[in-house]
C-alpha cells in the first residue's frame, strides 16, 4: 500500500501533472512537491507525487554496483 | 525502464552476494527485520532469504499498513457502510479483509455503497458528485500515505465540502520500531528502513534506534539490487562495531525527508495512540485528525454501532506481525487460509508477509509448488 511508482511527468499544469509510466498516463497531484519540470521523474503514490528522483544519485548508485560487480569477477 | 530495469541486473547481484559472503563469515548469527510490506514483497519474489549466508536471518516485521490495522477499525467501517445515505471510499486492499463477523466485500454483495479509489482526491471527487450523501474514507497507511489524506481534508475544508469525512488509522513508523526493539523476545540486529515513508519523515526520526538501541539501519529502495546493496552495509556496519543511520536509497530519499509533505500532514494530523494488530496500543503511533478538521472526522461525527470485537483463534497474524513466529507455522496457512479464501489479514493484503510466502516462498521452504 505504500508502494510508489517512478513516473515520468509529461505535463504540468499548476498543482497537477500528467505523468507516464509505460504508456500508461494519469493525473498526479503535485501538491507536495516542489520544482518539478516537464520531463523529471517523480515517486508516484495515492495520487500524489511524493518526491522527485534524483537522476544523478540513481547514476552513482548504479556506477557503485557496477564497481562490486566488476570486483566480483 | 528507467531507473528500474538498471537495479534488477543479475551479474551485479552476484557481485553484492559475494561481497556479503565475504563478510559474513567473520561473523555469529546477525539478523534484520523489514519493515515495509513492499521490502517484504522484493525478498520473497526474489528468493533473498536463500541466497544470503545462513548466518544473515530476515525477519519480516509490521510492513504492511493493512495487516497491522486492527478488526475493531474494520468493524467500525463496515458500520459506516451499513448506514443509510453513506459511501465509503475505500484503498482496493481493504476491501477482503476479514472484520469480525463480516468484511466490505461482502457487505457490497450485501447492497451497501463501497467503492475502490486510487487516491483520496478520487474520494473528493466522489463527494463533490454525492452532495446529498456522506462520503467516509478509510484513511489507512503510514507516513507515506498520511500527507495525501492530509491534502484532501484541507481541500475539502477549503471548498465546503461538508459531506467528506475520513476515519483514520493512519499509523507512524518510529514507534513501533521502538516497540520492537524493546520486545524481549525478538533479537534483532538492524533494520532494513521502508523507502517512501523515509522520503517524507528523513533521517532523524530513525536516530534513536542507531543512538539509544544500537541498531544498524539502512534505509532501502525495492529492487533486488536495493535490498542486497542495503544488507551489505548493514553487515558491513555490524563488522564494524558502527551503528547509523544510512540511506541507501539516495536517488529518491534526501536526509531531511519532504518538509512539505511533514508540515501538511502536522497542520492536519495530531500523535494519537493507536492500536496494531498484533502488537497491541502503541502511545503515540497513530495520527488523529486536528479539532480544527472535526467536522470532516467521520469517527467524532458519524454515530455508529460497532460489534463487539473477535479475532479467528487459530490465526496467528499478530505474531507474523511481529516476527515471532513464519506464516508456516500458523496451523490456518495454506490449508484454511489461502489468498483466496483469506482468514488473516496477512494474507489479504498484496504486501502481506503471508500472501508473499503463499505466492513466493512456498517452493523453497516446502517443496511445494506455487505453480
Amino acid at each position: 500500500m505504500c508502494l510508489g511508482v517512478p513516473m515520468r511527468v509529461v505535463e504540468i499544469e499548476g498543482d497537477t501533472a500528467v505523468a507516464e509510466i509505460t504508456g500508461v498516463t494519469r493525473r498526479i497531484s503535485l501538491q507536495l512537491v516542489e520544482n518539478v519540470k516537464v520531463g523529471d521523474y517523480v515517486i508516484v503514490h495515492a495520487g500524489f507525487a511524493i518526491q522527485v528522483l534524483d537522476e544523478a544519485e540513481a547514476l552513482e548508485t548504479i556506477q557503485l554496483l557496477q564497481e562490486f560487480g566488476v570486483q566480483a569477477g | 525502464m528507467k531507473f528500474i530495469d538498471e537495479f534488477r541486473d543479475s551479474r551485479l547481484a552476484r557481485g553484492l552476494l559475494r561481497r556479503i559472503e565475504d563478510l559474513a563469515h567473520e561473523l555469529p548469527v546477525v539478523r534484520f527485520m523489514e519493515v515495509c510490506g513492499t521490502h517484504t514483497m522484493a525478498i520473497y519474489r526474489s528468493g533473498l532469504r536463500h541466497l544470503l549466508p545462513e548466518n544473515i536471518v530476515l525477519i519480516s516485521g509490521p510492513g504492511c499498513p493493512v495487516c497491522v490495522t486492527a478488526n475493531q477499525y474494520l468493524d467500525r467501517a463496515i458500520a459506516y457502510a451499513r448506514l443509510p445515505e453513506v459511501i465509503v471510499c475505500t484503498f482496493g486492499d481493504m476491501m477482503r479483509v476479514p472484520g469480525s463477523s463480516s468484511s466490505l466485500e461482502l457487505e457490497r454483495g450485501r447492497r451497501a455503497d463501497i467503492r475502490v479509489v486510487y487516491s483520496p482526491l478520487d474520494a473528493l471527487e466522489v463527494a463533490r458528485q454525492h452532495p446529498s450523501r456522506r462520503v467516509v474514507f478509510l484513511g489507512v497507511g503510514f507516513e507515506t500515505t498520511a500527507p495525501a489524506v492530509a491534502a484532501a481534508i484541507q481541500q475539502a475544508a477549503s471548498e465546503g465540502l461538508a459531506n467528506f469525512f475520513v476515519s483514520s488509522a493512519h499509523k507512524v513508523m518510529p514507534p513501533a520500531l521502538a516497540a520492537l526493539t524493546t520486545d524481549g523476545r525478538l533479537r534483532i540486529d538492524g533494520f532494513i528502513l521502508p523507502g517512501h515513508v523515509s522520503a517524507i519523515i528523513g533521517v532523524e526520526p530513525y536516530q534513536f534506534l542507531a543512538a539509544e538501541y544500537r541498531k544498524a539501519c539502512v534505509i532501502a529502495g525495492f529492487e533486488p539490487l536495493d535490498v542486497l546493496q542495503s544488507i551489505l552495509l548493514l553487515v558491513q556496519q555490524v563488522r564494524d562495531g558502527r551503528r547509523a543511520v544510512e540511506i541507501q536509497y539516495s536517488r529518491v530519499v534526501r536526509p531531511e525527508g519532504n518538509p512539505r509533505a511533514r508540515a501538511l500532514m502536522e497542520q492536519v494530523f495530531v500523535p494519537s495512540d493507536a492500536e496494531w494488530r498484533g502488537m497491541g496500543v502503541i502511545a503515540g503511533s497513530g495520527l488523529a485528525l486536528r479539532s480544527e478538521y472535526r467536522s470532516h472526522d467521520a469517527d467524532a461525527t458519524l454515530d455508529v454501532t460497532v460489534e463487539p470485537t473477535v479475532v479467528h483463534p487459530a490465526c496467528r497474524c499478530g505474531e507474523v506481525l511481529r516476527g515471532l513466529c513464519e506464516p508456516q507455522q500458523c496451523p490456518l496457512f495454506a490449508t484454511a487460509c489461502t489468498p483466496e479464501t483469506p482468514i488473516g489479514a496477512c494474507m489479504v493484503s498484496t504486501e502481506g508477509t503471508c500472501a508473499a510466502c503463499y505466492k513466493y516462498g512456498r517452493r523453497v521452504e516446502t517443496g511445494v509448488s506455487d505453480g
